[in-house]
């Protein structure tokens, strides 16, 4: 099996905390593969160095075979990216957030309009691609960023914690989507998530990451062997400890807070 | 290349086309300040001048300013970009940067040229007339270089900022600075050398001066040396941001 996504020794480091340390994985061509940890971890970190928008400290990543860091366009081509956080317009109406994501990543003018209604289709708002986004729910905007991310035909589709605060049923069929687009186009797909029982039913390969390093990785049953436990959620938790960790653990928060508090204690 | 700078620029016509609110309001500054200099000061100008109109010196001092304020908004709403995450799709799709800052650019400029001829006209049911056809020519070329120039540093300030916390730091020590001092409003003639000297490093004094000299012909510098100035300063300020852009991380 060929790795569609190949990462050695990458580190992110933010002034004088280290939120990556020297990881190294490889995902292949056509799996889904999850990669898990506790808030705070590095994942989102990760994910962003991967999709281009952070530059690594080191590292060497590759996407597609080509080198994220010197051959940047080509790898962003290859891949598509459902950010954890809200990336829509909300001024303007699903349709035309699609068109805009449809010219940037340069589909063939000819092949637009029959992708993008396959797309929205496939999400279930062909119906409602008028609507201006800020009138959808967040089901609705979290299901247009998934079609939106499909539009330029990925080789890789990372999502961030793609269900994250929506209902059991939108969950579902974001799930189910997903499936298909990996069974169906032989799409590879690369997700975090906190839901553990999500990750178990869908997940061929999983990483674990916590503070920075992946601490075990392997298919769900093997990890499950290794840390001698009867769910995903289980061994999750006895990898990673039962400390809660700050929500809103991002390193940049951190650092102001740090920064912050030095300040203060400086008076 | 073009398709992309275009959906750029039609997302930001779009979004200033539907907020009426927004149109509408930023053309309440430059009437406003129209009437009440353009009236106040008036007769204290003809006075001290020997008989000139004031609102022959104001009204290019208005349209400047009028696209200097949408010019640099339009530059700074990368921040909200940012803030609602939209600016990360863009960052991630396999475009140059250079594609991104000259979209934006011309995005702005083109609505702060709107703006600036919205009230170009208004200027006009205030009494003011443009000798001929060829000197509004000349002033649009004006208009359009000081709508590249500061949409292009509301870009490049934008590309540095992570939220919108600094903006009055911006607004209160650069952008009003900049329209106070550079000759908008009253002569830049006999002014105390440390005002001078702030005046004559203003990139707008020189727009104001150029667009000034090409409807009125009343000119400091030449309406030339004008346009060779502020065209090279837009040129530089777009190279700048391209530089800040592409080390944008998202």
């Amino acid at each position: 099996m060929q790795n569609i996504l190949s990462v050695q020794s990458l580190t992110k480091k933010f002034e004088d905390f280290t939120a990556v340390k020297d990881i190294s994985f490889n995902v292949q061509t056509g799996s889904i593969f999850a990669f898990l940890g506790p808030n705070g971890a590095g994942k989102s970190t990760t994910i962003k160095m991967l999709t281009t928008v952070l530059k690594p400290t080191s590292g060497e990543i590759s996407i597609n075979g080509f080198n994220a860091l010197k051959e940047q366009d080509r790898a962003r081509a290859s891949f598509g990216i459902v950010f954890q956080d809200h990336s829509l317009d909300d001024e303007l109406t699903a349709y035309e957030n699609i068109v805009y994501h449809a010219v940037i990543y340069k589909v063939p003018k000819k092949e637009r309009a029959e992708r993008i209604r396959r797309a929205l289709e496939i999400v279930g708002l062909w119906d409602r691609r008028e609507d201006y986004v800020k009138k959808y729910s967040g089901g609705m905007k979290r299901r247009l960023e998934i079609a939106r991310a499909l539009v330029h035909y990925p080789k890789i589709l990372f999502l961030d914690e793609p269900t994250v605060g929506l209902d059991p049923q939108t969950r579902k069929s974001i799930w189910d989507h997903i499936k298909n687009l990996n069974q169906e186009k032989g799409m590879t797909i690369f997700l975090t998530t906190h839901y553990m029982e999500e990750a178990e039913a869908i997940a061929d390969q999983i990483a674990i990451i916590d503070h920075g390093k992946i601490i075990e990785s392997g298919t769900v049953e093997e990890i499950k062997e290794k840390t001698d436990a009867e769910s995903l959620e289980e061994a999750f938790l006895k990898l990673t400890g039962r400390d809660i960790r700050d929500e809103n653990n991002e390193p940049a928060n951190k650092m102001r807070m740090i920064r912050g508090m030095r300040r203060r204690n400086r008076h | 290349m073009i398709e992309v700078i275009y959906i750029l620029w039609l997302r930001q016509l779009k979004h200033y086309w539907r907020s009426k609110a927004r149109l509408i309001g930023s053309l309440g500054q430059p009437l406003l300040f129209m009437v009440a200099f353009g009236f106040g000061f008036g007769p204290m100008y003809t006075e001290a001048s020997g008989g000139a109109n004031y609102m022959d010196f104001l009204a290019p001092g208005i349209v400047s300013m009028s696209i200097l304020f949408t010019a640099v908004f339009s530059g700074l709403e990368v921040i909200w970009d940012r803030q609602f995450g939209f600016l990360k799709e863009t960052l991630v799709a396999p475009i140059s940067r250079t594609e991104i800052m000259i979209g934006k650019t011309l995005g702005g400029a083109t609505i702060a040229m709107i703006q600036g001829l919205i009230v170009l006209s208004l200027t006009y049911v205030l009494g003011f007339r443009i000798p001929s056809l060829a000197s509004l020519g000349l002033g649009l070329v004006f208009m359009f270089l000081i709508a590249i120039f500061f949409t292009g540093l509301g870009l490049a300030i934008a590309s540095k900022m992570k939220d919108m916390h600094g903006f009055q730091l911006i607004m209160n020590f650069l952008i009003m600075p900049i329209f106070f001092l550079s000759g908008a409003l009253f002569p830049l003639e006999n002014l105390p050398s440390a005002i001078y000297f702030i005046s004559r490093i203003d990139p707008l004094t020189y727009g104001v001066d150029g667009l000034r000299g090409a409807i009125t012909g009343m000119s400091i510098f030449g309406v030339y040396n004008d346009l060779a100035i502020i065209g090279l300063l837009s040129l530089l300020v777009c190279a700048v941001g391209t530089v800040l852009f592409s080390k944008l991380e998202a």
